[in-house]
């Protein structure tokens, strides 16, 4: 990879970082709730009391809300797959051209 | 350890703090069940022919270059990892990415459509975020409008000679902002407010939406353009074999 490009890869990062956490704390009194629920709040305004017609498949299963810790641990587990595969297939390209510029080499 | 291996740790532990400190909130699709009958039966149908053509092309794609199968892979698992991260805005709410655009920019959007419906179904049975009920809604603001508009303004882009970094940071970043235009105008068709019908709500849904999904927006346009970079010096014969090209 050029230094020109790692360089890019590397501010643009930053910067995306940055954005992410600048929020947190420069609104220190802030929930940081979703806005998710924004939405739920918005649509009880527009049309009352509004009753949802269906219940999430899982919470219907384990008879309440998903706990907390559970589901920042799915969330996890989604990130793992993702980072995983994105990981994997990066190291496999890196050796690959590092392999076919050393075979140049010889 | 080296310094080389102690600055390694080190960078470790940083993101790994970054990554504890998100709070676990809601972040935003349709919520299960607050869309009546009609309107999830009617997205869902209005999906069926993107989700369709989308199999179909990556179906020949992988029969024609069974190489292309790595970058296949890594757009679903770009839009697994972006849209778990649950990301602090300036409104003092969370909200999450789509990390929809990388796949649109390199398989055109239909293919994204088939990926992005893997992860709503994901996130709708595990998690009870979005939900089966408005699975139809979701994947059409997320995997059919905001990809659609990814490629098209990543092709006008190209068409008046951008500089190629530009082009993918604002196609990938409109097309995140749109999704959430899209969701809000759903929520709007469905919730039309008394005064003002439906066009009052889409404004009432744009003003929670919006503000919060810019600067994530923006986030999602310098990741795209990051990844595709790394790609572009890594993945050159994968890239070629696709027809993916610098310039229009």
């Amino acid at each position: 990879m050029e230094t020109k490009n790692k360089k890019l890869v590397l501010s643009l990062i930053i910067a995306a970082i940055l954005i992410a956490v600048i929020p947190l704390f420069a609104l220190k009194d802030a929930e940081f709730g979703g806005s998710d629920d924004a939405g739920s709040v918005m649509v009880k305004e527009i049309h009352g009391d509004y009753i949802p017609w269906f219940n999430p498949v899982l919470e219907t299963l384990i008879d309440g809300e998903l706990p907390g810790e559970v589901e920042s641990l799915i969330f996890c587990v989604q990130t793992g797959i993702g980072v995983g595969i994105l990981a994997f297939c990066f190291g496999r390209m890196y050796e690959r051209n590092k392999l076919s510029k050393e075979d140049e080499a010889l | 350890m080296t310094r080389k291996q102690k600055k390694l740790v080190a960078g470790i532990s940083i993101c790994s703090l970054m990554a504890g400190i998100y709070p676990a909130a809601n972040a935003m699709h349709i919520m299960e069940g607050y869309l009546p009958v009609t309107f999830c039966i009617a997205w869902g149908v209005l999906c069926l022919p993107f989700l369709t053509a989308g199999f179909i092309k990556i179906r020949r794609t992988l029969a024609e270059t069974p190489r292309t199968m790595t970058l296949l892979a890594m757009s679903g698992a770009f839009i697994f990892v972006i849209s778990s991260l649950k990301i602090p805005s300036v409104t003092g709410s969370c909200s999450h990415m789509t990390g929809t655009g990388f796949g649109a920019i390199l398989f055109g959007p239909c293919v994204v459509s088939v990926l992005g419906i893997i992860i709503l179904v994901f996130q709708a049975v595990l998690l009870a975020h979005g939900g089966l009920t408005t699975l139809g809604a979701n994947t059409f603001s997320m995997a059919v409008a905001g990809p659609f508009v990814t490629y098209g303004i990543y092709k006008l882009c190209q068409k008046c000679k951008i500089n190629h970094g530009i082009c993918v940071f604002l196609a990938a970043s409109l097309g995140d902002l749109f999704t959430y235009c899209v969701t809000s105008v759903q929520l709007a068709l469905a919730y039309p407010s008394e005064t003002g019908g439906s066009a009052a709500s889409t404004v009432k849904f744009l003003g929670i939406f919006a503000p919060t999904q810019i600067p994530l927006a923006i986030i999602e346009g310098l990741l795209t353009t990051a990844i595709i970079v790394c790609l572009e010096s890594f993945a050159k014969s994968e890239l070629n074999l696709i027809g993916y090209k610098k310039e229009a």
